[in-house]
C-alpha cells in the first residue's frame, strides 16, 4: 500500500501547495573555465550546467557548413541519487541528452558561425525528481551568460497526476508513485514548446489542465531566469554605489 | 512605434526593446513586428537604430582587425594561430615580411614556434573559410617583451574610448605603451614591473565595470590613487 501524497487540506508531502513549484535558486557565472556557466537549484535538485565555444568543430566531419552544431550532454553524478549511479552513460542519459539538445536547438542562432560547435554539459549533482526540466532550464542560462545569440530563453517545468489531483513540479517520490508525470519547456519568445512528454496515464482533460498549469510554472521560472542573467551584472552596480 | 527600453538599459536575450520600424544594429533581431535582443548586455539607442552591447562574448574576426594570436600548429608553408575566435587564424608564410618563401630554403620554425605570440591582421574573412592572417605591416610581428592580458572581447571598445580617449589616458599615466588585440588580448609594454602591474589592474577594472557609467572618470581616479601610493 502506498503512502498518501496529498492530504486532506491538499498539501504534499514536502509542505507545497498544489500549483507551487520547489524554492527556487539561480545563479550564472560561476564557472571560471567554462565560457558560460549556471547554478541551479529547484527543491532537492542541484544542477551545475556549462557552455563551452562556439569553437573549431571536433572530429572535423561533423561540421556543418551553413551553422553549427551543437553537442549536449546530460550526466548524473555518481553520488546524485541514493543508489550509486553507474558513472557510465545510461540509456536515460544519452536520450535525455538527445531531447535537450533538441529544445535547445531553436534557441541558437547556430547560422550566424558556420563549422563551428557548442558544448553543453548539463552535470545533475543531487536529483530529486524534474531534473531533464531543471537541466534545461540551467543550460539556458548558461548559453545566455556565454553571449552566444540566442533568439529568447527556455524555461522548463513538469506538472503531472498525483492522488487524481493535477500538480506542478513533482519531487521524486510524486514522480515515482504519481500517476502521470507531463515535462513541458516553453520559449515565451517564439511562443513554442520545445520540449513535451508525458509518462503515465491521463484523460484529455487531465492533460489540458497539467500543461496550463506547467506553462504557468515556466512563465515563473522564466521571470526568475531574466532577474538571475542581470544580477550578475547589477551586483557590480550597487557595489560601487556604496562605495 | 514604441519603445520599451530606455538606453543603456541592461537586457536579456529575448527581451522585447521595441515595436515598429526602427533600424537593427548589433545583437538584435526582428520577429514580426518586434525588436527583441539576443545578448545579455547594454541597449543603446541612436535615433531610429537599436543595438544591444553584449557584456560578454566572443571575438568574431573582420577584415583589418588587429589580433593577437598564439601559435597552435606549424604546417610546411602555413603556422595555425589561436585568436581566441571559434576559427583558427592562419598565417601564410609568404605573409610574414622579407625574402619571399621557398620551402626548400626556408623553415618555418625558424620565424615561429608553437606557444609564440604575434600581432596580426586579418586579411579576410567571410564565415566559409578560416581567416587568413598576416604579418606585413609595420607594427605587426612576433612580440618579444611584455605582458598581454585577456578581456572579453565585446568589451574592447570600452578600453580605447571614444576616439581613443581611455587607451590615451592609460598610455600617459602608467607611461606603457599598449596594443590592443580586437580578440580580447591586449599587450603592455611597460618595460617596468610596477607599470606594468598598474596596467593589468586597470585593464581588469575596466573588465568589471565596463558597462557603468563615467568609466573614464573612475580610471583616472584610481590611476591617481596608485600614484600617490607610491610616492607615500
Amino acid at each position: 500500500m502506498l503512502s498518501k501524497l496529498i492530504d486532506e487540506n491538499g498539501i504534499r508531502t514536502d509542505g507545497r501547495k498544489l500549483d507551487e513549484l520547489r524554492p527556487v535558486k539561480m545563479e550564472v557565472g560561476i564557472l571560471k573555465n567554462a565560457n558560460g556557466s549556471a547554478y541551479f537549484e529547484q527543491g532537492k535538485c542541484k544542477i551545475l550546467a556549462a557552455v563551452y565555444g562556439p569553437h573549431e568543430a571536433h572530429p572535423r566531419h561533423l561540421a556543418l557548413p551553413d551553422r553549427a552544431i551543437i553537442r549536449c550532454r546530460y550526466h548524473m553524478a555518481p553520488f546524485s541519487v541514493t543508489e550509486r549511479k553507474n558513472p557510465a552513460p545510461s540509456r536515460r542519459e544519452i536520450e535525455l541528452s538527445k531531447v535537450i539538445r533538441e529544445a535547445l536547438e531553436p534557441l541558437v542562432m547556430c547560422e550566424l558561425f558556420p563549422r563551428t560547435m557548442i558544448d553543453i554539459f548539463i552535470e545533475i549533482l543531487t536529483a530529486d525528481g524534474g531534473t531533464r526540466c531543471a537541466g534545461l532550464t540551467a543550460a539556458s542560462l548558461a548559453l545566455a551568460d556565454a553571449g552566444i545569440p540566442l533568439r529568447g530563453l527556455v524555461s522548463a517545468c513538469a506538472a503531472g497526476k498525483v492522488d487524481g489531483k493535477i500538480v506542478l513540479d513533482l519531487n521524486d517520490k510524486e514522480d515515482k508513485e504519481g500517476d502521470a508525470d507531463v515535462p513541458v519547456a516553453f520559449i515565451p519568445q517564439m511562443n513554442v514548446f520545445s520540449l513535451l512528454q508525458m509518462d503515465g496515464l491521463m484523460t484529455a482533460e487531465d492533460y489540458k489542465s497539467a500543461l496550463s498549469i506547467a506553462l504557468q510554472g515556466c512563465r515563473k521560472l522564466y521571470e526568475m531566469q531574466i532577474e538571475a542573467l542581470k544580477k550578475k551584472y547589477l551586483e557590480t552596480k550597487v557595489e560601487e554605489n556604496n562605495q | 512605434m514604441s519603445k520599451f527600453v530606455e538606453d543603456r538599459q541592461i537586457v536579456v536575450p529575448g527581451e522585447v526593446l521595441a515595436e515598429g520600424d526602427f533600424r537593427l544594429g548589433e545583437n538584435v533581431y526582428r520577429n514580426g513586428n518586434r525588436i527583441l535582443s539576443t545578448m545579455v548586455g547594454l541597449t543603446r539607442i541612436d535615433g531610429e537604430r537599436l543595438s544591444v552591447i553584449a557584456l560578454h562574448g566572443f571575438y568574431m574576426p573582420q577584415n583589418d582587425d588587429i589580433v593577437i594570436g598564439i601559435v597552435n600548429d606549424v604546417g610546411l608553408t602555413h603556422w595555425v594561430l589561436d585568436i581566441n575566435a571559434p576559427y583558427p587564424g592562419i598565417l601564410r608564410a609568404n605573409e610574414t615580411p622579407g625574402r619571399p618563401f621557398d620551402p626548400t630554403r626556408h623553415e618555418l620554425l625558424d620565424e615561429l614556434k608553437i606557444g609564440d605570440m604575434v600581432i596580426a591582421k586579418v586579411l579576410s574573412f567571410d564565415r566559409t573559410q578560416d581567416p587568413a592572417l598576416t604579418l606585413k605591416e609595420s607594427g605587426l610581428g612576433k612580440i618579444k617583451d611584455g605582458v598581454v592580458v585577456s578581456l572579453t572581447p565585446s568589451k574592447i571598445p570600452r578600453l580605447i574610448g571614444k576616439k581613443g580617449s581611455m587607451l590615451n589616458i592609460i598610455q600617459q599615466k602608467t607611461g606603457c605603451q599598449i596594443i590592443v588585440g580586437q580578440n580580447g588580448r591586449i599587450l603592455a609594454r611597460c618595460g617596468d614591473k610596477t607599470k606594468e602591474d598598474l596596467a593589468i589592474k586597470i585593464i581588469k577594472v575596466i573588465e568589471m565595470e565596463a558597462h557603468m557609467s563615467g568609466l573614464t572618470n573612475r580610471i583616472s581616479r584610481l590611476v591617481e590613487t596608485e600614484r600617490t601610493k607610491e610616492v607615500g
